[in-house]
């Protein structure tokens, strides 16, 4: 029977990390992620999860280690934030591209400088083109869902790549909420024993991580590409067999009273609650306002976006991290891209919102969805609009 | 939805004390959210918590700006923090302290509903210690019912094993012991 | 299998440009690497220690059934090292004819 109960969130990851019987953990502390690998850490010394705990002496090490775990057939794990993802960064690409299937938590936290433990998405955003499969939770719930979906989407043979989960660090992973465990039982018929298919077998010598030539790094890289896309095909169908074992649904693109809305408020992580929130009070006020939010980030969900937005006039994209010398926001830029070659496409307003942790409240949000509603009447020409700056 | 804003200093348990009550209140069915105020913190520093208590789901993640509760764990804070910041005009404060409401009123101007408990004295003769974080949770209950007491009992003994009995006793005494003036 | 000098089409490159067959550097001929020398052993000289075998960095010698070490022209890339570290000084390098 699942249990009902009030967990710190970074608790209730390393618990279903737990559930999902992983064989190794490799990482190495950093706020806010700290909590997950810690609690990890105690599972494993008292015995109650027979895996390898590896702590390893950088965030490098802690991914590289998870690697090589996964090329033996070990189900790997690890966990990091901010500049430990931005030293794994190397290692991002190499985990995608020779389809080593391991799930990392990244408790999302700003990269410096200037030296921030707060949140914002600015250390998952430049990790996009890296080949991962990449989720995003909005509470708790989520967080826990999604790490047991992550291992499966990883490993299905049609897939092979590594997931990342993202959890904003501290005003998710370090609030204390309900949260419904689910039962080892359950989880078992959901998550079966780890099939490698490629994997380092005395018995039967591969080798992995080889020199690609020119004559065949395309073709590499092209089945990355299709394996990525072609993951989206394999998340709804463990979406669907998770719902029918734990009666939760999951989409890559959800909606929120967007039905009849002109204005969509887009976002991402937990930050779309309070936007949720917002949506609330704009509607009782009468305005035709509704919010979607993106969980399904890489591979980019194209045909569930372009139906989520249908019928609305405006997008508030909110970002939480900055195309620095570009066009706004990571999000603002692939929805923009997406829709340029529609003939009939919604005015995108582009807020980067709440960067280093700057706390985004209801009002916030329901400026952001006003001001897109005036700019997009007044056929304002809008790049992009950094929101809560001090200018005097 | 009631929001509440915890005051106190590293150490003392403010965060405890939020957590405490969140984990009553989901205990009874209830949704809450408990955190601090983010940061790195050392002993000594004025630190707040924050707690959100429904009996809906919570779809709210920012600080909270206008908490209907403000409970302070250390009278010294009064003169170094504005406590009431933000507290709705209906709201409540509750204070350990040892003085009087009407001390309290004339030293720091405060004309809301206000619920004191000397939480120092109860903590020290029931704990032995002078950390009221436990102890001011009875205060709290007392003055908005934002969960039972009993409910208490469970997250107490979790967090506390051995101590708990103390932790409940003391507790006790300052919901009994809390006086309420509008 | 993809041959090493074989353009498969994509669908068909083992995924993770992964190596499947074990061992399949053999198949590398390092030997068109040799550039106009080449080792000789006289066979008068030699002991059959085997040295040149220890020291060859690639697959260039094997023992044969009467002890002496045969010469593969497939692998030496006639770097000479076997010359240098006979203890008879049994080898000698010589011009390749083409």
């Amino acid at each position: 029977m699942p249990t009902r109960k009030g967990m710190e969130v970074s608790i209730a990851v390393s618990e279903a990390v737990k559930l999902a019987n992983v064989d190794v953990i490799s990482a190495y502390p950093i706020t806010p992620q700290t909590h997950i690998v810690e609690h990890l850490s105690e599972l494993v010394a008292d015995g109650d999860l027979k895996a390898a705990f590896v702590p390893v002496e950088s965030e490098h090490s802690a991914l590289s280690a998870a690697i090589g775990a996964a090329a033996v057939g070990a189900r790997a794990y690890t966990a990091t934030s901010s500049q430990g993802l931005a030293l794994m960064h190397e290692l991002m690409f190499i985990a995608s591209s020779i389809r080593m299937p391991l799930v990392m938590t990244v408790t999302n936290r700003a990269i410096s400088a200037p030296i921030n433990i707060w949140n914002d998405l600015s250390d998952i955003m430049p990790q996009r083109d890296c080949g991962w499969v990449q989720l995003f939770a909005i509470n708790g719930q989520e967080a826990v869902d999604l790490t047991l979906h992550a291992f499966r989407i990883a490993e299905d043979p049609r897939v092979l790549l590594p997931v990342v989960v993202n959890l904003d660090g501290f005003i998710l992973s370090h609030v204390i909420e309900p949260v419904e465990m689910p039962d080892q039982a359950t989880v078992d018929r959901f998550l079966p024993v780890f099939k490698p298919v490629l994997r380092l077998d005395p018995d039967q010598p591969v080798s992995l991580g080889n020199f690609g030539s020119p004559d065949v790094f395309i073709e590499v890289k092209k089945q990355v590409e299709e394996a990525l896309i072609g993951s989206e095909k394999v998340a709804a169908e463990v979406w669907k067999d998770f719902e029918s074992l734990f009666g939760r649904t999951y989409k890559p693109v959800e909606s929120y009273k967007t039905k009849g809305a002109e204005t969509l408020l887009v976002t991402m992580g937990s930050i779309t609650e309070t936007a949720m929130t917002a949506v609330d009070a704009m509607r009782e006020k009468g305005q035709k306002v509704g919010l979607i939010h993106i969980r399904l980030w890489r591979p980019f969900p194209f045909k569930e976006f372009f139906q989520a937005i249908r019928g609305a006039k405006v997008l508030a994209v909110v970002d939480r991290a900055l195309v620095t010398g570009g066009v706004g926001g990571p999000v603002g830029l692939e929805i923009k891209s997406a829709l340029f070659e529609k003939k009939e496409r919604p005015y995108v307003a582009e807020f980067v919102a709440g960067l280093g942790g700057r706390d985004l409240t209801v009002e916030v949000f329901a400026e952001m969805a006003s001001k897109a509603g005036r700019y997009a009447k007044a056929g304002k020409e809008m790049h992009y609009e950094m929101i809560g700056v001090r200018e005097k | 939805m009631i929001e509440v804003r915890f005051h106190g200093r590293g150490g003392q348990g403010a965060v405890t004390s939020a957590e405490l009550i969140a984990l009553a209140a989901i205990n009874e069915g209830q949704y809450a959210q408990a955190f601090p105020s983010f940061g790195p913190e050392r002993r000594g520093a004025p630190v707040v918590a924050f707690l959100r208590v429904s009996p809906s789901q919570i779809r709210i993640r920012s600080k909270i700006y206008h908490p209907d509760i403000v409970v302070v764990l250390d009278p010294t804070l009064l003169d170094i923090v504005d406590v009431s910041s933000g507290l709705k005009p209906k709201g409540t404060l509750v204070i350990n302290t040892a003085k009087t409401v009407e001390q309290i009123r004339k030293d720091h101007g405060f004309k809301g509903r206000i619920a004191i408990v000397d939480a120092d004295k109860v903590a020290l003769e029931e704990m032995k210690v002078a950390i009221t974080n436990t102890t001011m949770l009875g205060a709290l209950i007392r003055a908005a019912g934002i969960s039972r007491m009993d409910s208490m009992d469970g997250p107490l003994d979790a967090r506390f094993g051995k101590v708990a009995e103390r932790n409940k006793k003391a507790m006790q005494r300052a919901f009994d012991e809390t006086i309420i003036k509008e | 299998m993809a041959k090493i000098d074989a353009l498969h089409p994509w669908k068909e490159v083992p995924i993770g440009c992964a190596i499947l067959e074990a061992g399949n550097s053999r198949q590398l001929k390092t030997g068109d690497w040799r550039s106009k020398i080449r080792p000789v052993t006289d066979k008068e000289k030699c002991i059959k220690c085997g040295m040149c075998w220890i020291f060859c960095p690639d697959m260039a010698y094997s023992q044969n059934t009467d002890g002496y070490f045969d010469w593969n022209t497939y692998y030496c890339k006639g770097c000479g090292i076997c010359a240098r570290e006979c203890p008879k000084k049994a080898i000698q390098m010589i011009a390749e004819e083409e």
